[in-house]
Order: C-alpha cells, then structure tokens, then sequence
C-alpha cells in the first residue's frame, strides 16, 4: 500500500467520493437539475422579435391603413364576428368604422397586449389620413447580453445550487450515519474526528469544481452568459458560498438522529431563503421593513456578490458586505456545531 | 498474581502486577433518566480469556460493554483497560482495542474491500487488508457492495473491522444475533480461531448456548448486576445437579394430575424442584438412580406421565434458577 492509501483522511475522503458518486439521484439533483432549469427558465423568457399583434376592422380602408404598421396583423370582419373574435382572444382589438367620428377601438384596457394595439392602430389611422409628425424621432434597438433575464438567473441558480449541495451533501449523510450507528462505529475506532468532518469540506471543494465548470460552461456556450469580473474571484465566492452553507449543513445536522427530522429542517433553513434571496427576481422587491433580514441572509449574499461579479465587473473589495456575511455564516455555525456534535 | 510475584523480579513486572488484567471494572454505575442500566458492577478479566457477559435483553449488557470500550461514561466507579484508563489514554486505548458494536449498518455501496481500508487507515499499526479479508473468508465477496452480503458475512465484516488493527482486547457486541443456526456456527469458529490466538475477547449474548461454547468464564446479569460469575461448569454445578428431569402428569380420573413438590424432593439424589406450565422440572444428580425412583414414587400416587426428558444442565438451567425466569420470557 501506498503512504497516501495509508492516509485515514484520504480514506475517508474517498469514502465520500465513492459513496456520492454511487448515488445516481445525488448526481441529478446536483448536475443535471440546475442545468435543466437553466434550460427552461432560458427557454421561457428568450428575446423574441416583438410579437404581431392581431386585430381586426370592419371596413376594408381601414384595415388597408392599419396593414400599414408591421406590428399588426389585421383582418377584415363583420362587427358580429369581430365582437365574437375579440371575446375569445383571437383579435385584441377591433376597430369599428363609425361614420360621425371616423374609427371606434374596442378592446380591454387591462390587457396591455391590447393597450400596444391600440396605440399602434390609432397611430396607422391617423397618419393614413396625413397627420404629420410634431417633432423628428429614430429607433435604435438594444438586445445586449447581460441585460437579458437569464443574465440574472444564472447567477441566482448557481447559489441556489451551492446552497442545495453543500447543505444536503453534509447533513443528509452525516444524520444518515449518526442513524445507521455508523458515526458510533467510527467514533469507537481511532479515527481523528476532525477528520471526518474535513473529508466533507475536501469532497466538497472537489465536487464543487465540476459542479461549477459544468454550469456555467452550460450557461456561458449555450446562452452565452457573461463573466464580466475576475475568474479567480468568482471561484473564490463559490468556494466562500459552499463553505458557508457546509458549517450551516453541519449546525442542522449536529444534533438530527433520523434523516427524515434533518429533511425537514433542511427544507425550515431553505424555504425562506428560496424564497427571499432573490433566485428569480430581485430581492429588493420585498419591502424596505424587512430588508435587513433579507440582506443578512447567506443566499441574498452569495447571490448579490456572484451577480456582482458576473454581471457587473466589480471586484471582491466593493463586495465587503456580502463577503463579510458569508465569513460569518461559514464561521459562526461551524463553531457552534462543533460544540453542540452529538457522535453517538 | 502468585505466578507474576514468583516470576518477576524485575521492575516491568512489578510495575504492572496492579493491573496484570486486561479489563478491570470497579463499583461501575450508570443511570439513565430513571432506569439503573448499570448498578455497582465489578468485574476482572484477563489477560487472553474469553470472558461472556450473559443475560436477557435489558440487563445492562451492552450499556456495560459500550463503559468499557469508552462510548460511554459512567456515572461512577473505575474502568481500566490494558492498565489504561479513559480519562488519560483514551488515543492510545483506541488504537489498542477492536470494536464490534451491536447493528452497526456500513455503507450499503461501499465494497468489503473499500470498507476495511477505511477502517486500516485508523490504525498505526495492525493486518493487511488482506490478512483481514481472509480471516473473515470474505475472498469472494471483497469487491462486493456490502448491500449485497448476507446477515453473517456483514458480521464478520463488522469482526474484520474489529481486528484490522490486530487488536490485543476485543469487544463483541451480540456477534451472533439474528444470524441463521449455520451463519452462528461460522462465527463461532472465527472466535475460536482469535481464542487460539491468544487474544483477549469480551463478549455479551443472550444465547446461553453461545456462551458455553465460547466462554471461558461468565457473568451472567440481571437488572444491571452481576448474579453469578464463573466458568460454565462451575456454574452449571452451582444449579446443584449436572442433569435436568422434565416432565408432566395426568391423574388417574379426568382432572389435572397434583404433585406434591415435597415428595419430589424427598427422593434421594433430586436437588430442587420448579414448576413451570404445568412442566415439573426436577435438578438431579445421578439421573441413571434417581430417574427410576422417581417413575416409582409417580406410581405410588397414582400418577401417569404425559411428557418425560432428561437433559444436561445448561446455563440457561442456572439462569431460570437465579431469576426465576426464563431468558426467552423478556
């Protein structure tokens, strides 16, 4: 045998390699998961060319000038097929040809499909019969990455994700040994407990590599996601954002003794903060009242600074604050667990 | 302690003639909410015995041995192991001593191989992965997942665990519990084997049977004490017969044949007498002599046996005798 197999923490490290990488389930949820939302979520909210909208008139000099507007596709119709059409959604709005004062528009003012339509429509009328424009204008159109909303998510995901694995991959299987006597039975031997703990950090770091490369290479080739601040940086708030969640993982699993209670507390630690960390929208939506809370939050943080970093360009000294929160939510659960571990 | 005195004249001797044995347990107690799990125990084994702790579920077995292996404390008394204690030397007392703790589950997907070097790792010194594999005969299933092995294959891994570190004082938690007649039997010759090696073992059960095959001395408890401490002939002597008589009657009408205990015991070579449902069990000496005085004085009173058997008194015998209870009954 080699030093190195001799090794108890290289054992044990790659105990916990062998026993993750054994559980299919664990690599979907770690691997494939955010990479499919990722898919959806890109998907869904994609830049489309502004969409047509359809409308109808009852008059064929109407709908020749409303034809005009590329923003509209219109159709002739008779008022009783118009009204029938507009009620089913098939046409947002229908403009009626009325002889005392030119054109009528029906349509719903809360939809704001409907609102666009309108405008677009009285604008075609009106400069058909020859209204000049007031004052000069051009169009200039701006699609610019970075601003397009799975620009925002991808950095939310990646936290959510390193909340997700460094919590479940810590608590589930340390409850899951304290359960199955196993954490007795090595506590029994004369393995250094220090170093059983370290083996979770280790495989972590290691796993969280390739969990990191894969999503956002994913993310950066397929949506061509930008990294605008230091690489170097980034690994580094990946690294302080799994550690933070690690020493969290390991407070709420110190004292679980089934793996069905630490599931469930789990779930307690995260729900809020899937909630208001801002994975999907901002945070700064939640009112002002419960903001600090919001703010003092490990994923608020790790989320701020990673799309900070991504989006914005900034360095690691104008995100003192979130890297300060995450310091001490790596540090302070860490240290409390370790006093309150029960090993039996 | 004469031996050594007569022998050592030199210092290392005399240094350890206090604590010559190998575990030595004095006034122990231990409380749980209100349940005395341990209630003053004194025990001492030596160096290369088989020492048996025996008794019912709940008797305070395995809150015992777990003070012993340093898993838990005790609330009072002395515990000293290999002239150690686990106050000061508990780092060395780990590396010195193998461990088998009752359903310990390992990881279903790690393989024995992979499962032993784990354990190897922890130890400075002891067996090659090898070594360990073969001695619990798992060569065929070393790259095995340990969720594919059987009851008694997961227990002589849970044994090879144990004795990676080539431990010179081994604790087995109820080795053999919920393993098949064939599955105990195997592992009863792996102890023999680790006997004959002259290793020290401790061991807990609640099958009698196993502790008279294993046992070179045992305590059997009750209640978190000690009731009867020696080998098991010695023990099984102290039941006052070598054999047991069992039998049942039927009068001569309908109803339930009566027996009158003292004519029983009035017959000469017939050391005690209980009755148990209906089953008279009778702790004789001599049975060749005694047996046809006792079918003698049933006949006298007009009895007729339905059931008759004789067996050798076991440690169970002296178990039903001290407590008056059956093992099985807990």
């Amino acid at each position: 045998m080699s030093k190195l197999e001799l090794s108890s923490l290289y054992q044990l490290t790659m105990v916990r390699f062998r026993l993750f990488l054994r559980e299919p389930e664990a690599i979907f949820w770690i691997f494939i998961f955010p990479i499919l939302l990722a898919v959806g979520l890109g998907i869904a909210f994609r830049n489309r060319p502004a969409d047509v909208l359809p409308v109808g008139s009852t008059t064929v000099e109407l709908t020749q000038a409303l034809a005009v507007d590329k923003g509209l596709s219109v159709k002739t119709l008779d008022l009783a097929a118009g009204m029938h059409e507009l009620a089913t959604g098939q046409i947002v709005l229908l403009v009626v040809g009325a002889n005392d004062i030119g054109a009528v528009y029906r349509f719903d003012d809360t939809n704001p499909d409907a609102r666009t339509a309108r405008l677009l429509a009285d604008r075609a009328i009106q400069t058909s019969e020859g209204r000049q424009q007031a004052v000069s204008t051009a169009d200039e159109l701006v699609h610019e990455t970075g601003a397009r909303y799975i620009d925002f998510v991808v950095p939310g995901l990646l936290g959510m994700n390193l909340m997700g694995s460094a919590m479940w991959g810590l608590g589930f299987s340390i409850v899951e040994a304290r359960q199955k006597k196993l954490l007795k039975r090595m506590v029994a031997s004369p393995m250094p407990r220090w170093q059983y703990l370290v083996s979770f950090m280790l495989s972590r770091l290691v796993m969280l590599i390739i969990e990191i490369a894969a999503f956002l290479g994913f993310a950066r080739l397929v949506f061509g996601v930008p990294f605008r601040g230091s690489l170097a940086e980034l690994g580094f708030l990946c690294l302080l954002t799994s550690l933070a969640f690690s020493g969290l993982g390991l407070l709420v699993a110190s004292r679980a003794t089934t793996t069905e209670a630490v599931s469930g507390l789990m779930n307690l630690v995260m729900l809020p903060m899937w909630i208001l960390s801002g994975i999907f929208f901002s945070a700064s939506r939640f009112p002002t009242i419960i903001q600090p809370v919001v703010r003092a939050l490990p994923l608020t943080a790790a989320i701020d600074a990673l799309r900070g970093n991504m989006l914005q360009g900034v360095n690691l000294g104008q995100e003192a604050i979130p890297v300060a929160i995450l310091v001490a939510w790596a540090v302070i659960p860490f240290a409390i667990s370790v006093r309150i571990f029960r090993w039996k | 302690m004469t031996n050594e005195t007569k022998n050592g004249a030199t210092a290392e001797v005399t240094r350890t003639t206090g604590n010559s044995a190998s575990l030595l347990l004095r006034g122990v107690k231990k409380t749980y909410a209100d349940v005395r799990a341990v209630d003053g125990l004194d025990l001492e084994v030596a160096r290369g015995e088989c020492f048996g702790l025996l008794g019912p579920n709940g008797a305070g077995k395995t809150t015992t041995i777990e003070i012993c292996e340093g898993l838990t404390a005790p609330d009072e008394g002395t515990v000293e192991l290999l002239g150690l204690n686990w106050l000061s030397n508990a780092n060395e007392l780990r590396q010195r001593i193998g461990i088998q703790l009752q359903e310990t589950q390992f990881p279903d997907k790690l393989t024995v191989e992979e499962t032993l070097r784990m354990f190897r790792s922890f130890f400075r010194r002891g067996i090659s992965v090898d070594e360990s594999i073969k001695t619990a005969q798992l060569e065929e299933k070393r790259k095995s997942r340990i969720g594919g092995l059987s009851g008694g294959q997961k227990q002589r891994l849970a044994m090879a665990t144990a004795l990676v570190g080539d431990p010179e004082l081994l604790f087995l938690d109820e080795p053999t519990t919920g393993l098949d007649p064939q599955a105990r039997r195997h592992l009863w010759d792996s102890v023999d084997e680790l006997k004959h090696a002259g290793r020290t073992i401790i061991l807990t059960t609640h099958y009698m049977d196993e502790a008279e095959r294993l046992c070179d001395r045992v305590a059997i408890m009750d209640h978190g004490k000690v009731i009867a401490l020696g080998t098991p002939q010695q023990l099984i002597a102290s039941v006052g017969g070598e054999d047991i008589v069992e039998f049942a009657v039927v009068g001569q009408g309908t109803e339930q044949g009566t027996v009158d205990a003292a004519m029983l015991t009035a017959i000469p070579g017939v050391q005690s007498h209980r009755v148990d449902a209906g089953l008279h069990q009778l702790a004789v000496s001599e049975p060749h002599t005694v047996v046809p005085r006792i079918f003698t004085a049933l006949t006298e009173h007009g009895l007729h046996l339905s059931e008759f058997r004789t067996h050798s008194a076991t440690l169970e015998d002296v178990f039903v005798r001290l407590t008056g209870r059956n093992l099985r009954d807990e």
